[in-house]
């Protein structure tokens, strides 16, 4: 119960803090998941994100459950959902009742366009952490530039691309695998 | 019963989105031409509202959209059916890859969806960037290479990078001084 508790209100303090949607959530969850309370490790953060990609489904929402059922299994993921969800139904249902006007008062964008700012430049560091991760080798720098390319300039949707570096990834460690035995054999 | 219709609409958003919050919107869109329950004005008021509150994206939709249909309870309402099947579906896929994750299979292929899975980040991020850091509107408008980048934001951004990088504090204090800078300074 105590593991639920604190899955459900450091998903509460994650959900309240993010600005901008699923990808500006991972420096956050960096800072409480990976570096605060170890429930998780950078690789296994990123294969969430690239299942949470070509999952149905808020992206968010697809991390969060999938660390509450690591940790605590279905309660967990239920814990967990259920607290990144729940500043935002508090925070909405305010605005929806009472500031339907909320977006257009001149002291919210201000604040937001300082906020995205800050987000564009929390994202790239952790993109830089990830990066040192997941880009160990040249294979892995080849599927990262083709997929931000294939993405990027020709705005690919994201599962195919997903389902492409994951055929990829098998593609490259057979070669390695093949190599391997070449160089034993001779 | 408009609240069961409600949980329904918002299960099939979240059933048939894929790739994160701003893919619900066209769902959203479904939903306005069959019930009528918002119009057009709300979900473009609803946009500004989910992207300058916190949360994910789609969730704030969802119980923004729910609000304005049936009040609090419609919110949590649709709010809930839009999280249900991404919870079903991931609680399988993880089940599923704590049975296999030793396998060999699994962990090429992961190999390879690690990096492609930062690449997509990075894209995300570009986007936020050229929102952030970009003025096409005025660049189109004078025709001023000066007028391409705008040189406040991006003081700010260089000065919070800075302190990220020498203080490693909380996100979360870096969003504060953001938008209290963005306030002060009236960016």
């Amino acid at each position: 119960m105590k593991q639920l508790l604190d899955l459900f209100f450091t998903f509460i303090r994650i959900g309240g803090l993010t600005f901008g949607g699923g990808y500006a959530m991972l420096p956050m969850l960096q800072k409480e998941v990976v570096d605060k309370k170890k429930w998780a490790s950078e690789e296994e953060l990123m294969d969430y994100y690239a299942i949470g990609q070509c999952t149905p489904g808020v992206i968010a929402v697809n991390t969060a459950t999938f660390i509450g059922y690591k940790i605590s299994g279905i309660l967990g993921a239920v814990f967990a959902t259920f607290g990144v969800i729940f500043p935002s139904l508090i925070i909405i249902t305010i605005i929806a009742l009472f500031l339907q006007n909320f977006a257009h008062l001149p002291v919210v964008q201000h604040a937001f366009s300082g906020i995205t700012v800050c987000v564009c430049v929390l994202i790239l560091s952790a993109v830089i952490r990830l990066g040192k991760k997941s880009i160990t080798d040249a294979a892995g720098l080849f599927i990262f530039l083709l997929v931000f390319i294939l993405s990027m300039v020709f705005d690919l949707s994201p599962v195919f691309l997903v389902v492409i570096a994951g055929f990829l990834g098998v593609f490259f460690c057979w070669l390695k695998t093949r190599k391997l035995k070449g160089e034993r054999a001779s | 019963m408009i609240f069961i219709q409600l949980f329904i609409e918002f299960f099939k958003a979240g059933l048939f989105a894929v790739g994160g919050g701003l893919a619900t919107l066209p769902f959203l869109y479904d939903i306005m031409n069959e019930t009528h329950w918002f119009t057009v004005r709300d979900l473009t008021n609803l946009i500004a509202v989910s992207e300058c509150t916190p949360g994910p994206l789609g969730v704030n939709m969802a119980t923004y959209v729910g609000n304005l249909t049936k009040g609090p309870a419609g919110g949590i309402i649709a709010t809930i059916g839009l999280v249900t099947p991404s919870v079903i579906i991931i609680i399988l896929v993880a089940n599923f890859l704590q049975k296999f994750k030793d396998a060999k299979i699994v962990q090429n292929i992961f190999y390879g969806l690690r990096p492609a899975s930062t690449a997509l980040i990075t894209c995300a991020m570009c986007l936020v960037a050229k929102t952030a850091f970009l003025r096409l509107d005025l660049f189109h408008k004078t025709g001023q290479w000066l007028d391409l980048l705008n040189w406040q934001h991006l003081l700010l951004g260089v000065l919070l990078w800075i302190g990220l990088v020498k203080f490693k504090k909380h996100p979360v204090i870096y969003i504060g001084i953001a938008a209290v800078c963005g306030i002060a300074f009236q960016l």
